[in-house]
């Protein structure tokens, strides 16, 4: 692998967890603060959360979640199941407005703009954070217009020149074009899982979106796609902000430059990746990290 | 009464059988060291199976060559010149001994040989019915001991009643099978029948259907033209399927995609209650409120609609099949996996755009398959084309006219009297299998349709 991994993580993670303490048990403090660690050289800020609270119907999935996701670096949100960091990405980009009886509150900023506001195109804003699925979810189209379809709904190109030329460079750009090159009227369903998520990459890429989510990218993958897509984050980097969902602490380790724990709807604690895997502030992050619970 | 006396036989049998197998099994498993293969239940099983199934076989045996035996006998019991005389007479003469075997009497004075004959024919029936009782018992009594004689620990009855449920479904779907066969044999029969009478270039190409009434005897059976039928079917479900695949579709994209899951709770069985009812009823509001409706609409535009034509039997129709269309398309559209909207949502395409542009096409080959299975249901409906389609077989493009339709042909061609003899009423048979053909053809390629969506997602 490319990057050198940090000790603590010659854990063993089939040890068995010691005691998940259930959620609606546990007796919950007032404020949920989150110990917070800067970067040794601050980075320009793109997205703001404040006070982040979701509610599926009577139940609250999220807790008063705060932070602050830099610009041209990997944020990667860890944690166990359930707790609540999937939500937290969809709520970066609306797509939580999907789902019946979701409520969010508290204050999300792109570049100082309220995400949450009334007047704000949800549509609009979806072109600009794009999204890449836990699951490879390529549209039943060929690769060539699955690639063309964001383009194309937005308008982005003039001429079908222009359009090609989208889609080469986005493929280009998720490494996907040398492989697809000779087939790109074939279905994108009949490529292989590593590639359909490249393809979606692709995808979310081709309307030059300035933020990408990742939930979970690579948890359909065996660990040869699993390396390509990382190597693809690395690069995605220099131009993109992008934020990743894994259940994988060695994948935060390798891609991300700060990563944020989340327990139980809570963020635990958050800051640049080598700390939080080598000398974490909270005992939970340490027990998490370690493999003692999760 | 006899069959009563066989039906009572048999559940005898099955519950002695199956109670005299358990506690064989019980027994042998007290008696015995070793562990039993099979649970007692098993073995009950087999024991009342191979005393049924001999039993049954007997029975079915006589109720095909029973009849066959009695009528030899019959004959036996008649004179030879009433035997080997006018069949008509011979019939009566049969019909008669019958009766009076069975204690109803004839009419007029029965011929002392009848009385006998008829006398020897009543003992010989009560004779065969119980040898045939006391035969199917024997066989089941011995089959039933040879079974329980099996019984052993190590006999696998749960592995042997396991390849008699097989065989029991089999046999069920084939008696499914062979009925659709001899559907189809018969419809094939009584229309090469007919061909006999008229050639089927007239029959397909024909363009005048006149048939006469088989009353007016005389060596000109009409004109059986088949294209004015056919137009007329084609022409009422076009309109049928102009109106239910709009209104189903989007009703079905509204419930799938856009309805709150209260509204959907409701609109959804609100909407196949359609389906529910009588297409009678269909045919009463078609001429009773839509087909009049439409004439004064007509009226009103300058237009001349009739009350009864192929467009009120049509939009009557149509009506009829919105909820096919609907269900099976929101089915379909659900089917869909929520990833595919996800992907085009977070791509920052519109509810509309991602329905249009992503759900639809990704469904659309189960659609299709919908839709064909709704125009396949269109082309066999009856009634409500008999009531509101005007019933005039004649070709005519205009869908504001009275029309007739194949069903509605065969409809007529069957009431009153019939004679199957004659081409009036064989067309009848011809009629119904080109209806057949065409609806099985449609089921073919929509059912093929519906297979080639279905492999995208597995």
């Amino acid at each position: 692998m490319m990057f050198n991994a940090p000790e603590t993580q010659k854990m063993n993670a089939n040890v068995a967890p010691v005691s998940i303490p259930d959620p609606a048990s546990v007796a919950l403090p007032k404020t949920f603060q989150t110990v917070r660690t800067p970067d040794p050289e601050p980075r320009q800020v793109r997205v703001h959360a404040k006070d982040v609270s979701v509610f599926y119907g009577p139940k609250q999935a999220l807790f008063d979640v705060s932070i602050d996701i830099p610009e041209k670096a990997v944020t990667a949100f860890i944690g166990p199941s359930g707790c609540g960091k999937s939500t937290f990405l969809r709520c970066l980009n609306r797509m939580n407005d999907t789902i019946e009886g979701a409520r969010v509150s508290g204050t999300i900023q792109l570049d100082g703009e309220d995400l949450y506001d009334p007047k704000l195109d949800v549509v609009e804003l979806r072109a600009r954070i794009g999204m890449v699925f836990q699951k490879p979810n390529p549209f039943p189209k060929t690769i060539f217009e699955n690639v063309a379809y964001g383009p194309r709904i937005h308008g982005l190109a003039t001429s079908k020149t222009d359009l090609e030329q989208i889609v080469v460079e986005s493929l280009q750009k998720a490494s996907l074009f040398n492989e697809v090159k000779d087939r790109l009227h074939e279905v994108g369903t009949g490529l292989s899982g590593g590639q359909q998520q490249r393809l979606c990459i692709a995808r979310a890429i081709a309307v030059s979106p300035e933020v990408i989510l990742m939930d979970e990218p690579c948890s359909a993958l065996d660990p040869i796609a699993t390396a390509k897509i990382e190597e693809l984050i690395d690069e995605l980097r220099a131009n993109y902000t992008i934020v990743i969902v894994t259940h994988s602490m060695q994948q935060a380790a390798r891609v991300s430059q700060r990563t944020a724990f989340f327990h139980l709807g809570i963020l635990v604690e958050e800051g640049p990746t080598e700390m939080m895997f080598t000398s974490p502030a909270e005992k939970r992050t340490q027990d998490y990290i370690t493999g003692r619970f999760g | 009464m006899n069959s009563l006396v066989v039906a009572a036989l048999l559940l005898l049998l099955l519950a002695a059988s199956y109670q005299i197998g358990l506690s064989r099994s019980r027994a042998v498993a007290g008696s015995s060291t070793l562990k039993m293969h099979s649970r007692p239940n098993y073995h009950g099983m087999m024991v009342a199976l191979w005393c049924l199934v001999p039993a049954l076989a007997i029975l079915l045996v006589w109720f095909f060559v029973g009849d066959d035996v009695v009528r030899t006998y019959t004959l036996s019991l008649l004179p030879p010149e009433v035997v080997n005389g006018d069949a008509t007479q011979l019939r009566d003469a049969l019909r008669r001994v019958e009766q009076i075997s069975t204690g109803y009497g004839v009419v007029g004075d029965a011929q002392p040989y009848e009385n006998a004959a008829g006398q020897s024919l009543h003992e010989f029936r009560l004779l065969t019915f119980w040898a045939t009782v006391a035969v199917a018992a024997g066989l089941g009594i011995i089959g039933l001991l040879v079974m329980r004689a099996r019984i052993a620990p190590r006999l696998r009855a749960r592995n042997e009643f396991e390849a008699v449920v097989k065989v029991l479904l089999a046999i069920c779907s084939g008696i499914a099978i062979l009925t659709t066969v001899g559907i189809i044999a018969s419809l094939l029969r009584e229309a090469l029948h007919f061909f006999s009478f008229i050639s089927p270039m007239d029959f397909f190409f024909g363009t005048v259907w006149a048939p006469r009434f088989s009353a007016t005897a005389g060596g000109d059976y009409g004109q059986y033209g088949l294209l004015p039928l056919l137009w007329g079917t084609i022409m009422v479900s076009t309109i049928a399927m102009l109106v239910a695949i709009p209104l189903g579709l989007m009703s079905a994209i509204y419930l799938a995609e856009y309805a709150p899951r209260k509204v959907r709770a409701f609109a959804k069985p609100a909407i196949e209650i359609l389906a529910g009812i009588p297409s009678i009823i269909y045919g009463f509001f078609a001429l009773v409120t839509l087909g009049p409706a439409l004439a004064a609409l007509g009226g009103m535009i300058g237009v001349p609609i009739r009350a009864t034509s192929a467009l009120t039997a049509g939009i009557a129709m149509g009506i009829m099949i919105i909820p096919f269309v609907s269900s099976l398309s929101d089915d379909i559209i659900t089917q869909v996996p929520g990833a595919m909207r996800d992907g085009s949502l977070g791509m920052g395409a519109t509810k509309s755009e991602t329905i249009r542009r992503v759900v639809l096409p990704a469904a659309l080959p189960g659609i299709v398959g919908a839709f064909l299975l709704a125009v396949s249901k269109a082309f066999g409906e009856t009634m409500i084309v008999v009531l509101a389609a005007g019933n005039a077989p004649i070709l005519r493009f205009n869908p504001f006219e009275a029309t007739s339709t194949v069903t509605v042909s065969i409809v007529n061609q069957l009431t009153g009297d019939t004679n199957f003899a004659s081409p009036q009423s064989l067309v009848a048979f011809a009629l119904g299998l080109t209806l057949f053909a065409m609806t099985l053809c449609l089921n073919v390629i929509a059912l093929y349709v519906v297979r080639k969506y279905r492999e995208q997602y597995e």
